[in-house]
């Protein structure tokens, strides 16, 4: 490791993080992992007591504070526009806890927002204006298959800060970008990590790779998929699906949208909602016809966009193991199989 | 940065009905800022989205030729069930509403250049061919291409859109012009006949020739075998396809064929970038 690396590597004491918190929410809106009602989600904070460290996965990805679920991009009259895109964010964000498999989704979703060609600026000014502080996972999921997709529970990319908790009171935490730094120079509590930090990093980061059991051979898997776009493999591994989209809401890498115009009697507004490949509706033209008739084709359409079209078009699969497709599944569908499935083709 | 999504505004200057059923409309649209109308650079075969508030939008192709400079025509079907084009239909000349774009890919005019083109449109999918046409046979261009066959075909006289432009076209010498329906009428002294059964009659040469062809999907279909027999290779086939759209600009993920957005890497492709796709595009 290099000298200049290490000035970024320190120890929190557990219980200063409340103080850091505080005084990083006087700049910034933080949102962490909350658990209401047995449920985690990111929510905004006032205190670190609302922070469930524990938590495995929050059920829904954070992408939606990024691209939110329902957003009213701008209303007629048209002098509202400048106005409402200008005040996206009134505050800087961080997202405290974050996962290192939906930071990656992330700059996924950064491939398709940003692109050279045409910039979403609602996308980009809540990216731009948030930072990411990663939580290292410790107790990755029977479903996470992270490590398959180019990820990893202690995985750094696209993070400012990543977090490991030591277990012993102590959290290890690395500064990856200069904004991160700026993030640590707040906290006055920092310790140096010692050799036996270290260690103890090393080895529970070991232990955190051997706990993701799944594996998927994901090599040669965008060949094959041209392959079989016609197999009949197709017939088999749609029939159980209901078509209700949760897979793909629950999705950190899902980014399909609809546009569309809602009225009252003073103003119509633009609003853009999530939208789902999985539905029917998604691809039916005016003329009644459809060019995805049934559950198979779009099943088909989700497995190629994630395996095959989006590796074509960014060079990276669009799945970052996240596992909750697996979790979340009505009927247990389980893209692990049909991944294998394919394979097996 | 900030009009990613923003429709510039128009104002509806003139509609002319353009069939017997009375459910395909040209809107001729004017910029409210004229500076926006020169900004707004296209070529033939692109499309825009046209938006009516409380509607929504819909991409629709540009019927006007780039050289058109002071406004934009669109030709739009309105659908019993289609909520904007319904509503675009509805409205009165004068009425305000939005345009987006221009988006997707278009003709390859250059390529085109010293060649014999040969146009072959179906239905009121028309539109972007019509500009093509309007545009190779401006004074400014005409030169630059060899022979011009346009083969046009509706299901009735009634049904067939610009019929005074038609007209203009077929008393041209500098274009062979082919009209026909598949179903004629008692005064209608015109063809009667299918576009492709017409086109093999017809048979234009392949000889540096590059064929557009756009229509309904069953057009397409059943014209492409006659062309092939004409000797006309697949990349010399160009044709246009259409998908539901929202965005128009590659982010929705709802127009795809395979790794490719209609609305981005589209709507023009060739038959040989067709039968490259995995799902039969047409
Ligand atoms: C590149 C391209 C060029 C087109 N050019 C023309 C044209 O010149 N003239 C014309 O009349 N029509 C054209 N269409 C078809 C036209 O877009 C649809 O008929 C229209 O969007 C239907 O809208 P609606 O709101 O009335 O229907 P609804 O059924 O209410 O549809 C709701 C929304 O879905 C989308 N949608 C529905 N059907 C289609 C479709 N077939 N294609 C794309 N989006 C759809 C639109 O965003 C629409 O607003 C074109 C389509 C494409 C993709
Ligand atoms: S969550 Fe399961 S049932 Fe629902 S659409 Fe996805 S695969 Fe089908
Ligand atoms: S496909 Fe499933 S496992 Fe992969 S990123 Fe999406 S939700 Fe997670
Ligand atoms: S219309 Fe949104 S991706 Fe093509």
């Amino acid at each position: 490791m290099r000298k200049g690396d290490r000035l970024k590597e320190k120890i929190i004491q557990k219980e200063q993080i409340g103080k850091w918190l505080e005084k990083l929410g006087k700049d910034y809106e933080i949102w962490a992992p909350v658990k209401r009602n047995g449920l985690v989600l990111f929510h905004p904070i006032s205190s670190a007591k609302e922070v469930y460290f524990n938590f495995l996965n929050s059920k829904k990805t954070p992408k939606d504070l990024f691209f939110p679920q329902s957003e009213v991009l701008f209303s007629f009259p048209k002098e509202e526009i400048e106005k409402e895109v200008e005040t996206i964010l009134q505050k800087p964000r961080i997202v405290f806890a974050i996962r290192p498999c939906d930071a990656r989704s992330l700059a996924l979703l950064d491939q398709v927002f940003d692109s050279e060609d045409y910039q979403d600026p609602y996308y980009i000014e809540r990216r731009e204006g948030t930072l990411l502080v990663g939580l290292a996972c410790t107790h990755p999921q029977q479903s996470c298959f992270c490590t398959s997709v180019g990820g990893g529970p202690f995985a750094k990319a696209h993070l400012d800060l990543l977090m490991a908790d030591l277990g012993d009171g102590k959290y290890f935490v690395e500064a990856l970008t200069e904004r991160g730094e700026g993030l640590l120079e707040k906290n006055d509590s920092l310790q140096e990590p010692q050799k036996k930090d270290r260690e103890k990093l090393a080895k529970i980061k070991e232990e955190a790779e051997e706990k993701v059991k799944s594996k998927l051979v994901t090599k040669g898997l965008e060949k094959k998929l041209d392959k079989i776009f016609d197999s009949s493999l197709w017939d088999r591994v749609h029939q159980r699906c209901l078509g209700c989209g949760i897979c793909t809401y629950l999705c950190p890498t899902c980014h399909c949208f609809a546009l569309l115009d809602e009225k009252d009697k003073a103003r119509v507004e633009r609003i853009r909602n999530w939208d789902s490949c999985m539905f029917p509706e998604f691809t039916v033209e005016a003329s009644g016809h459809n060019p995805r008739i049934s559950n198979r084709e779009r099943m088909r359409q989700r497995v190629m966009h994630k395996f095959n079209y989006f590796v074509e078009r960014y060079g990276e699969t669009a799945c970052v193991g996240c596992g909750r497709c697996i979790q979340s599944c009505p009927v247990n569908m389980d893209i692990r199989e049909i991944i294998e499935e394919i394979r097996n083709e | 940065m900030n009009d990613l999504y923003h429709p510039r505004s128009v104002a509806i200057r003139k509609t002319v009905v353009e069939n017997e059923a009375r459910d395909i409309k040209t809107f001729e649209l004017v910029f409210l800022d004229q500076e926006e109308r020169e900004k707004f650079k296209f070529s033939c075969g692109q499309f825009a989205m046209l938006s009516v508030a409380g509607a929504g939008e819909s991409p629709i192709g540009i019927a006007s030729s780039p050289l058109d400079d002071e406004y934009l025509q669109f030709t739009v079907k309105r659908y019993p069930t289609g909520v904007v084009t319904t509503a675009l239909h509805s409205l009165e000349e004068g009425s305000e509403i939005g345009v987006r774009g221009p988006y997707g890919n278009f003709y390859p005019l250059k390529a085109m250049e010293d060649k014999n083109i040969v146009i072959v449109g179906g239905g009121f999918a028309f539109t972007t061919l019509r500009s093509t046409i309007r545009y190779l046979l401006h004074d400014k261009n005409r030169s630059r291409f060899r022979d011009i066959t346009v083969l046009y075909g509706a299901r009735s006289p009634g049904e067939l859109i610009y019929k005074s432009e038609l007209k203009q076209w077929e008393e041209r010498d500098d274009v062979n012009m082919y009209v026909t329906v598949d179903k004629g009428e008692e005064d209608w002294k015109g063809r009667v006949g299918l576009v492709p059964n017409i086109l093999s009659e017809v048979a234009p040469s392949s000889e540096n020739s590059i064929a557009l062809v756009c229509g309904p999907p069953i057009m397409l279909k059943y014209t492409m075998p006659p062309l092939l027999d004409l000797g006309f290779s697949p990349e010399r086939i160009i044709t246009s396809l259409e998908r539901r759209m929202s965005c128009g600009i590659g982010k929705c993920g709802r127009c795809n064929i395979g790794s490719k957005y209609i609305c981005k890497d589209g709507p023009v492709f060739t038959y040989k970038e067709l039968r490259e796709l995995p799902e039969a595009a047409i």
